[in-house]
């Protein structure tokens, strides 16, 4: 019976384990860059709505806080989308002919909701919850980013597990003074270390890592 | 002359039992396959993903084909109550009872309130009204009409259910903030308006010996603001 192999297939079968193992390695150093880019994290792209509604112009420029229009930030999980009636109290009296707000005068006039597309969208088996962050002096900024920067919304952080799980082993690094929670260009002093560990003590924060936690 | 992917796919288990199973080529011919096969299950593991991820149900004010108006998040049918929400006591609930503004604060009045209506009051009403309230807001520098200064004689002696009904209903212009505002703190809010009256109408007379003499002190009136004008 002849041989199936030849002498030659050796280095056939080694360079084809090189090649393999390469192609492995690349692979999945290409899965890891995919899973983290903008492309599947959904992060850093402003995405379009059906009004071009600009944080930068209305939480920078005029200074409105976060809870004028998601008022329930800290008193539900969820934080809440303004009511059209919300834009109305002030956009009945001021740029109302504006053809960008027309979407919203139809929504004043028919009833109808007005449908913003989802920029953050946690996976169906996350449990978040807003209110229990804020309360506990987590900042908007440290989740969301300089909003007020953001002429469209978009998505800083991934969203990941590994990100969640990297401030609740160490809270200290990101808590804040309650009443900084909603200011956007806060800077955390120098001895953070020390004001972290002496507000995680005054607020009572445990550090929360176990699934339940998050899947429940 | 091989091509190594063939090698990759090649059913070789065959030929190894053939030989008596000689390891190093087995080994060498199955590496590839459980590479290859690792790869495939990598590949397919990015491909269940999403269905854990949008799982069928919704939440808060999701959209919906389902209801005509598109709303998952269903508004109460009319007439529900729900609990601690059965608005009897009407001058609470809005800061009228019976068509009379509410005179008395149905509330224990403590410096947390004032706090609280502090606190209030610069998130809702501070952007057209101004922090001093003399309805000199941001939003006014960008084409809002005026709204009214709190302080005016009729404001003053305005009942304090006044600003609570105002908050509660709407007036003039002003939608109504009943939806974002709790009753509990539209009537702190409106403590706190009566704060910002009083802060902007001390009389001389009212002050201590102690204080007056702070007030008239030079640094004090070189660090006075411009009067804020009154509309
Ligand atoms: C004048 C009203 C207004 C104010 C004030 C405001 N927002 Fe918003 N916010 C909106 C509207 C409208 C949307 C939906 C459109 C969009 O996504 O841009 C939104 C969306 C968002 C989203 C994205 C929601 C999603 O789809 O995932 C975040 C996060 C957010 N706001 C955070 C903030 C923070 C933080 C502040 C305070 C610094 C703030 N907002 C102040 C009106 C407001
Ligand atoms: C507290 C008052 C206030 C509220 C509430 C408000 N706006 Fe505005 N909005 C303004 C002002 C003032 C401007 C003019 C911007 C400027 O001069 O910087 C403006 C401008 C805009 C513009 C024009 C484009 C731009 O950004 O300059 C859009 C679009 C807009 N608003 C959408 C909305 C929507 C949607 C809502 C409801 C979620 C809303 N606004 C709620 C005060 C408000
Ligand atoms: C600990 C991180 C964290 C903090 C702090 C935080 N958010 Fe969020 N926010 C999230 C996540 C995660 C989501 C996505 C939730 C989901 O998909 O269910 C989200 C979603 C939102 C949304 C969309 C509506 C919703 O609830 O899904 C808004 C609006 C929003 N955040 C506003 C705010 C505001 C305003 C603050 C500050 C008062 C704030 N967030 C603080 C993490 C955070
Ligand atoms: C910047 C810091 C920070 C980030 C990021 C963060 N958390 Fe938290 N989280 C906290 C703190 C602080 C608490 C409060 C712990 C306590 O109650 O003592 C908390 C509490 C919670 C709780 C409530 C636990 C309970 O049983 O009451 C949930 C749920 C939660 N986080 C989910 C998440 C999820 C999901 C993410 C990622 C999307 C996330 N968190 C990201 C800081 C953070
Ligand atoms: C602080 C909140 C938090 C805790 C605690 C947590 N997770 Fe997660 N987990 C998340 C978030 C957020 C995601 C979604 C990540 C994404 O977008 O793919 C996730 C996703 C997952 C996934 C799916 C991964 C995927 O690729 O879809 C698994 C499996 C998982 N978690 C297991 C666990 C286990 C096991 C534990 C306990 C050891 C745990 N988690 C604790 C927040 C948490």
């Amino acid at each position: 019976m002849s041989q199936i192999f030849r002498p030659s297939s050796n280095a056939v079968s080694k360079i084809s384990l090189l090649v393999v193992v390469l192609t492995v390695g690349f692979l999945g150093w290409a899965l890891w860059g995919l899973a983290y880019s903008p492309f599947a994290t959904r992060s850093k792209i402003p995405f379009d709505q059906p009004v071009p509604f600009s944080h930068k112009h209305h939480v920078g420029g005029l200074g409105i806080d976060c809870r004028y229009c998601h008022p329930v930030v800290e008193r539900t999980a969820f934080a809440g989308m303004p009511a059209t009636e919300t834009c109305m109290s002030c956009h009945t009296m001021i740029w109302t002919n504006a053809p960008m707000l027309e979407p919203v005068r139809q929504s004043w006039a028919t009833g109808k909701s007005l449908e913003w597309n989802r920029v953050h969208d946690l996976p169906g088996f996350v449990y978040f919850n807003h209110s229990i962050h804020v309360n506990k002096g987590i900042g908007c900024q440290s989740c969301h980013g300089r909003v007020d920067q953001m002429p469209l919304m978009y998505q800083v952080n991934t969203l990941y597990m590994d990100w969640c799980l990297e401030c609740h082993r160490n809270p200290e690094k990101y808590v804040r003074p309650r009443d900084k929670v909603y200011q956007m260009d806060y800077e955390y002093p120098a001895n953070q270390a020390e004001v972290g560990a002496r507000l995680v003590a005054e607020y009572k924060i445990q550090k929360f890592t176990d699934c339940y936690t998050c899947h429940r | 002359m091989r091509i190594p992917f063939l090698l990759l796919l090649r059913n070789t288990r065959k030929t190894d039992r053939a030989r008596g199973s000689d390891t190093p080529v087995f080994l060498k011919a199955m590496a590839p396959r459980g590479a290859a096969f690792a790869l495939l299950g990598a590949l397919a593991l990015t491909g269940c993903r999403q269905d854990m991820h949008d799982q069928p149900r919704y939440r808060p004010f999701a959209a919906t084909d389902f209801f005509g108006d598109r709303r998952a998040s269903r508004p109460a049918i009319p007439g529900t109550v729900a609990r601690g929400m059965l608005k009897t006591d009407t001058g609470y609930w809005t800061g009228k009872a019976a068509g009379k503004e509410v005179e008395r604060y149905p509330l224990p009045l403590t410096r947390e309130v004032l706090e609280r209506g502090r606190d209030r009051f610069n998130i809702y009403c501070q952007p057209c009204h101004g922090a001093a309230g003399y309805g000199n807001g941001i939003i006014v520098t960008r084409g809002l009409k005026n709204p009214p200064s709190y302080h005016t004689d009729a404001l003053r002696e305005a009942p304090i259910g006044h600003f609570v009904d105002v908050m509660t209903n709407g007036s003039g212009s002003m939608l109504s903030y009943a939806s974002r505002v709790p009753v509990r703190d539209r009537w702190a809010i409106a403590a706190y308006i009566r704060v910002l009256q009083q802060s902007q109408n001390v009389k001389a007379g009212d002050l201590s010996a102690e204080e007056r003499q702070k007030v008239n002190a030079p640094e004090a009136r070189a660090a006075e603001p411009k009067k804020e004008a009154a509309h």
